[in-house]
């Protein structure tokens, strides 16, 4: 099917002289990366595997076991893991959609002829550029009950955000809105300029309304690029770790990234959240493949 | 069904007037083709009279009625744009059906299939009802769109260049459909075209635009043998008209070190700096004849061959019978017939044969 072609090397050229093909060079490329994938990615993850069979824990100097997959059992047996994968579910589902009903509906706004458009498109995705630690950081300041500005604002006195265990999974959810809301909205303003203008001066001759004329003409023209967005902060939220752990650290919002965390280098449980990591990977990529099969089916209509 | 009138309009975009007290009237149930070239000012004239876009001055009346405060969807014109604006993952139906399930309509579904149905069978597009419209051919997208247009039964049709985009063969066949129409539903069309021969052989009127400003207005015929200056002169008709600038000394005309006949009233016109144009199809190659210059180039159309002359420094074309033998670079000698020619002044441009 494909033939391999390469450019062939100028004779004339520097790298020609020293003695050096064109194979040579391509390896000279590849070879560095491929070597830095196999170090960093792929032995860990294999490296890992094996310890998901083991009760290795890293603390002790004891040999790893062999235990098969007494580690997945009870792993899924345990009710609290399942607790754990709740509040996942939750804050993605709560985070995303927040994330994307912002993000498109700025970019909506945006998508149109304003003064400073540019300008303001560049402020808007100063969040997303900010570390994570410094967001989670200022937002509890900004949570604070007693001296908080949200508080302040809202005319909430000393209503405590992030110490009430009903609402701290949704504050450090408003603050992931806040910080990747720009990302969507990027992503949606890219996909809504290039919805060609006549199609919305068709539409508007033949008096179609504004609500017809968004989910006929707007929304399926931005749904793929919609969908890439939905992928990635999915994918993202799922893995959320640090700005929960910083900003609080009610049970209710620990997800599977803090309890993982804490069952590795806490409890130094290493087989087991080697186990564990493994369950998370295979549910992450389950989901971005039945996201993945939708925006192909989306695209393909 | 309706007529428009167009009252000195203008309209500017930043520093540029795209139009500059444009006067135009189109009565109900003409094939009106507005003809210009690129930056005329067609596109906008239609745009101005659809409602998507305000004039800077001016008003607009269809109908009778002043239209300056209604927006597109209430103005009931049908505009078919250059690009084939069709809806995105709908059907060729979904797309026809789109401009009659609006609210205000409020058609039933009965009527929403009837309108349909007859549109597509009028556009022979019945076949492709069911399919998506990304996989239509430009020709059948272009159908499609124009049977959006036709379902809504609108008053007006407007028409930004709708066949610019597709080749030459369809082109035809979509003019002749175009046509037929017309005359099947006896609505109002305003075509916009920087074709003339689209202009020529679909207009019932030709309004020729030139930098915002309606230059003439007139049947085809008219426009073609009765131009009222050079400019349209040059604009219509294909190969253009030949112009020679010269002067009328003694009844006749000077061109360069040629001494040609002018009409009739040639004497009147003495001593005037003029421009003489002649179509094409009135020049004849006659051995004996006054002017001579050589073939430069041969067009065989089978039924005519277009010969470009090099005289001096100026192209001349003739259209000549296809039995006519000529070679290239052989000297030729031709003429025409004094009556057949326009007479221009050459300051103005203005036509002045009638006078």
């Amino acid at each position: 099917m494909t033939t391999l072609t390469m450019t062939r090397l100028d004779p004339q050229s520097r790298a020609a002289r020293r003695g050096m093909s064109d194979i040579s060079i391509r390896n000279l490329f590849i070879i560095p990366t491929i070597l830095f994938l196999i170090i960093f990615n792929i032995f860990p993850l294999l490296y890992s595997l094996y310890y998901s069979f083991t009760d290795f824990r890293a603390s002790t100097n004891a040999p790893a076991n062999w235990v098969g997959l007494a580690n997945y059992r009870e792993l899924l047996n345990d009710p609290f893991i399942w607790t754990n994968f709740t509040i996942t579910a939750k804050y993605v589902i709560v985070s995303v959609a927040g994330q994307v009903v912002v993000g498109f509906g700025v970019a909506m706004l945006l998508n149109r002829d304003i003064p400073f458009k540019g300008l303001i498109t560049t402020l808007l995705l100063l969040p997303m550029m900010l570390s994570m630690a410094v967001v989670g950081l200022f937002w509890k300041l900004l949570y604070d009950p007693s001296f908080g500005i949200i508080n302040y604002v809202l005319g909430l006195g000393r209503f405590e955000w992030l110490s009430d265990p009903d609402m701290a999974l949704y504050a450090v959810a408003i603050t992931d809105i806040w910080m990747w809301s720009p990302f969507v909205m990027l992503l949606s303003l890219a996909g809504l300029s290039a919805v060609p203008k006549h199609l919305y001066e068709a539409a508007a001759i033949d008096r179609a309304g504004p609500l017809y004329t968004f989910f006929r003409i707007t929304l399926p023209l931005v749904a793929p690029i919609l969908m890439i967005a939905i992928i990635f902060r999915t994918m993202e939220a799922f893995k959320t770790f640090d700005i929960a752990y910083i900003m609080t650290s009610q049970p209710t919002t620990e997800m599977i990234a803090i309890r993982l965390y804490k069952m590795a280098f806490q409890e130094w449980q290493t087989g087991m959240s080697c186990a564990f990591a493994y369950i998370v990977l295979i549910m992450v990529v389950a989901i971005t493949n039945i996201y993945v099969k939708y925006l192909n089916k989306v695209k393909e209509r | 069904m309706a007529g428009i009138s167009l009252r000195g309009i203008t309209k500017t975009y930043g520093g540029t007037r795209a139009l500059r007290g444009l006067d135009l009237d189109i009565e109900d149930g003409e094939f009106f083709v507005l003809l210009g070239q690129t930056g005329a000012g067609k596109t906008t004239t239609l745009r101005l009279i659809a409602g998507l876009e305000k004039p800077t001055g001016g008003e607009i009346f269809i109908d009778g009625e002043n239209v300056a405060e209604w927006n597109a969807a209430e103005r009931d014109v049908a505009l078919v744009l250059q690009q084939y604006s069709l809806y995105p993952r709908l059907t060729v139906r979904g797309n026809l059906e789109f401009p009659l399930k609006s609210k205000v309509r409020n058609l039933s579904q009965d009527e929403i299939d009837r309108r349909v149905n007859k549109a597509a069978e009028t556009l022979q597009i019945t076949k492709l009802l069911d399919r998506k419209v990304e996989r239509l051919s430009g020709g059948e997208m272009q159908r499609v769109s124009i049977g959006r247009a036709i379902v809504r039964e609108p008053r007006v049709f407007l028409m930004d260049e709708p066949l610019s985009a597709l080749d030459a063969k369809l082109r035809e066949a979509l003019r002749v459909e175009l046509k037929k129409l017309h005359t099947e539903l006896k609505a109002t069309f305003l075509f916009v075209t920087h074709d003339q021969v689209e202009a020529m052989s679909m207009g019932d009127k030709i309004g020729v635009l030139n930098r915002g400003k309606l230059v003439q207005v007139g049947t085809p015929t008219e426009v073609y043998h009765n131009p009222c200056n050079t400019f349209v002169a040059r604009a219509v008709g294909s190969p253009p008209m030949n112009l020679f600038d010269g002067r009328v000394a003694g009844g006749q005309m000077e061109i360069g070190s040629v001494r040609l006949p002018v009409g009739a009233n040639g004497e009147a016109l003495d001593g005037r700096d003029l421009t003489v144009g002649v179509r094409p199809e009135n020049i004849r190659l006659e051995s004996g004849a006054p002017v001579s210059a050589r073939v430069f180039d041969i067009e065989d159309h089978g039924v005519v061959k277009i010969l470009t002359m090099q005289l001096d420094d100026e192209r001349i074309y003739a259209t000549v019978p296809a039995k006519t033998r000529v070679r290239l670079d052989e000297t030729v000698q031709f003429g025409w017939q004094p009556d057949k020619t326009l007479l221009f002044d050459r300051q103005s441009g203005a036509n002045i044969s009638a006078l």
